[in-house]
């Protein structure tokens, strides 16, 4: 058979976490992600791994805390309420050093939401939707096989910078099937093997002469709190050199230049296909990382023919404020959105896009 | 169109054409196309309809092609509830028995994904008869759980003991949506008609996708007498292929 594998979202997101070296999933269903803990429960047993459904989401996160904790990659999944519940939980692991990989397969919202695709979880994902100084850096794929990629990535880096890693898709990356190749599985850690490969971790076989090994979001002296905050935030400084990360496509000549990251860029494409037909050029910046933001991406704008950027999103302008950030008051930001669910139509992005370009005229 | 699915009247020899399969097999696209050729072409019957029975996956249902199908004179049945799909409800109205009790209407049936899909057949159990139901089984050779003859003889062992029927036949609908390639359709044909052996049914026909495929480079499979069921893209955004 082929060397590729037709596969729907969800179930590859979890194959990914799995081929990643992910050895422990803790969650609870939620829709349009219920397909992740479904595939899970069946095969992460059999590939040396542990699923448990958790009670509630809160619960989920801190098991994923208490797993990774002890030396485990931990994997979690849910969809944009679910992830909401989770926050206290991310705040404390950022704190505490913990990492874990956390994919939100995003409904619309507010509030319950629908299970149709949104993006409005952007300022939950990338502001943090927890207490106190923290950061999570958030990956937006736009294929599957991005996000097969990125999961398997997001492993590696949770562990390397102790620290969670997100990745942002909607419902409708869950739910569509795409052709994919999936990766080699990364070899999991021995009980024995964890002391060298995480000596942070409580793995219980490394006593260090002695010495405590500390897990722990709780710091009595303020001073003590504030040394951990700074500490944190040293790695967060290099993540903001290391990690940004974008695609930019047309841009020299460029009159528009659509941002859109996620299924939303590849709607963008088609509208920029049709405004070439009618001789409009439009190019595309699509963050990969939406933090840290690919602010650099912007210099690359053609300021001789760009007359506007127009952040194009699910949500109501969550994404808004990178842009203008990245475009630095150098040209007009503007906006086009569908919210509540609802995709727009390729036709009605290029109508919206060509009412905008007439507006500056 | 010249080349129509060949002697559709004499393939589609009962009223109710059942669409099997496991999730991704691709029977949604395959009861839509079946539904746009067949509209062409209903004699005896004097109408067709399309019953999207689908209550496991609300995404890429056929409803969403309703209008479409409506405008080729093909009635769809399903849930009669207009916010399904928010409201998640695995519900279904009782029109969906209206073309099925009507004997003068080909019924193509759409069912939901694997064996939990299937089930919901049991409550329509009456009319899917030998007499009037032709019950096929879609595979496709490039999804994980089926590729492996054991792997997609089990999934028809699952769907056939949901349903308490035996299937009468299997479809290869091997694909990779749009990088599906000539040679998809004719490996997936060599190993549907593995499995086909192995649980002792006949391969009732191998799709291909209209736009990507042409008929001409499928003559392996024309030689060996298959049948050859044009399908076209209808249940994916062109957007997503950008």
């Amino acid at each position: 058979m082929s060397e590729k594998v037709l596969m729907k979202g969800n179930e590859a997101f979890g194959e990914a976490a799995i081929l990643s070296g992910c050895n422990f999933y803790f969650g609870y269903p939620i829709t349009p992600q219920s397909e992740i803990p479904e595939y899970l429960s069946r095969e992460l047993p059999k590939r040396g791994g542990c699923f448990i459904q958790a009670e509630s989401e809160l619960a989920a996160i801190n098991m994923a805390y208490g797993a990774a904790a002890a030396g485990g990659n931990a994997f979690i999944s849910s969809s944009a309420p679910g992830i909401a519940l989770m926050q206290e939980g991310l705040s404390f692991m950022c704190c505490a050093e913990v990492p874990v990989v956390v994919l939100n397969v995003s409904r619309c919202g507010p509030g319950i939401g629908g299970i149709q695709p949104g993006q409005a979880d952007y300022i939950q994902a990338t502001r943090g939707g927890g207490n106190g100084d923290y950061k999570i850096p958030v990956f937006a794929p736009s294929t599957i096989q991005e996000a097969i990629d990125m999961i398997y990535e997001a492993t590696y880096l949770a562990n390397k910078w102790r620290n969670p890693m997100m990745l942002l898709t909607d419902g409708m990356m869950g739910q569509m099937m795409e052709p994919v190749v999936l990766p080699e599985p990364r070899k999991l850690l021995t009980s024995e093997e964890i002391p060298q490969a995480k000596p942070w971790a409580l793995s219980g076989f490394d006593h260090k002469n002695g010495q405590r090994s500390l897990i722990r979001a709780l710091h009595m002296q303020p001073t003590d709190l504030e040394i951990q905050v700074e500490k944190i935030f040293t790695k967060y400084d290099a993540m903001e050199k290391e990690l940004p990360a974008y695609a930019a496509e047309g841009l020299e000549g460029a009159e528009i230049v659509f941002v859109a990251f996620g299924l939303m860029s590849r709607l963008v494409r088609e509208a920029i296909e049709m405004l070439a037909e009618e001789g409009i050029k439009a190019g595309l910046i699509r963050p990969k990382t939406l933090w840290p933001y690919p602010y650099a991406a912007f210099d690359e704008l053609d300021f001789n023919s760009t007359k506007v950027v127009i952040s194009t999103e699910l949500s109501k302008g969550q994404m808004i404020e990178d842009v203008r950030l990245g475009v630095e008051g150098r040209l007009p930001v503007e906006l086009i959105y569908r919210t509540g669910g609802v995709v727009p139509t390729t036709p009605e992005v290029v109508e919206r896009a060509k009412k905008i370009l007439e507006g500056l005229k | 169109m010249t080349n129509l699915f060949p002697s559709i009247s004499t393939l589609l020899s009962k009223r109710i054409i059942a669409i099997f399969g496991h999730y991704g097999s691709g029977k949604t696209e395959i009861a839509v196309s079946l539904a746009m050729l067949t509209a062409r072409q209903t004699q005896p019957y004097q109408k067709c309809a399309l019953i999207d029975l689908d209550i496991v996956n609300p995404y890429f249902r056929s409803r969403e092609q309703r209008d479409m199908l409506k405008k080729a004179g093909i009635e769809v049945y399903g849930s009669v509830y207009n916010t399904e799909i928010t409201a998640e409800l695995p519900a279904l109205g009782a029109n969906a028995r209206v073309p099925l009790e009507d004997k003068n209407c080909l019924s193509i049936v759409d069912f939901g994904g694997n064996d939990v899909g299937a089930m919901i057949m049991n409550q329509f159990g009456k009319y899917f008869t030998t007499e009037d139901a032709l019950l096929l089984g879609v595979v496709n050779a490039n999804r994980p759980d089926t590729r492996t003859v054991e792997g997609a003889v089990q999934h028809i062992a699952a769907i056939e003991q949901s349903i308490g029927k035996t299937l009468d036949a299997l479809i290869n609908n091997s694909h990779l949506l749009r990088e599906t390639t000539a040679q998809t359709v004719i490996q997936g044909h060599a190993f549907v008609q593995q499995v086909a052996q192995a649980c002792n049914k006949k391969l009732w026909a191998d799709c291909y996708p209209e736009e990507l495929v042409q008929k001409k480079q499928l003559t392996p499979l024309l030689e060996s007498g298959s049948t050859l069921l044009p399908l076209g893209l209808y249940m994916r955004p062109t957007w997503l292929d950008k």
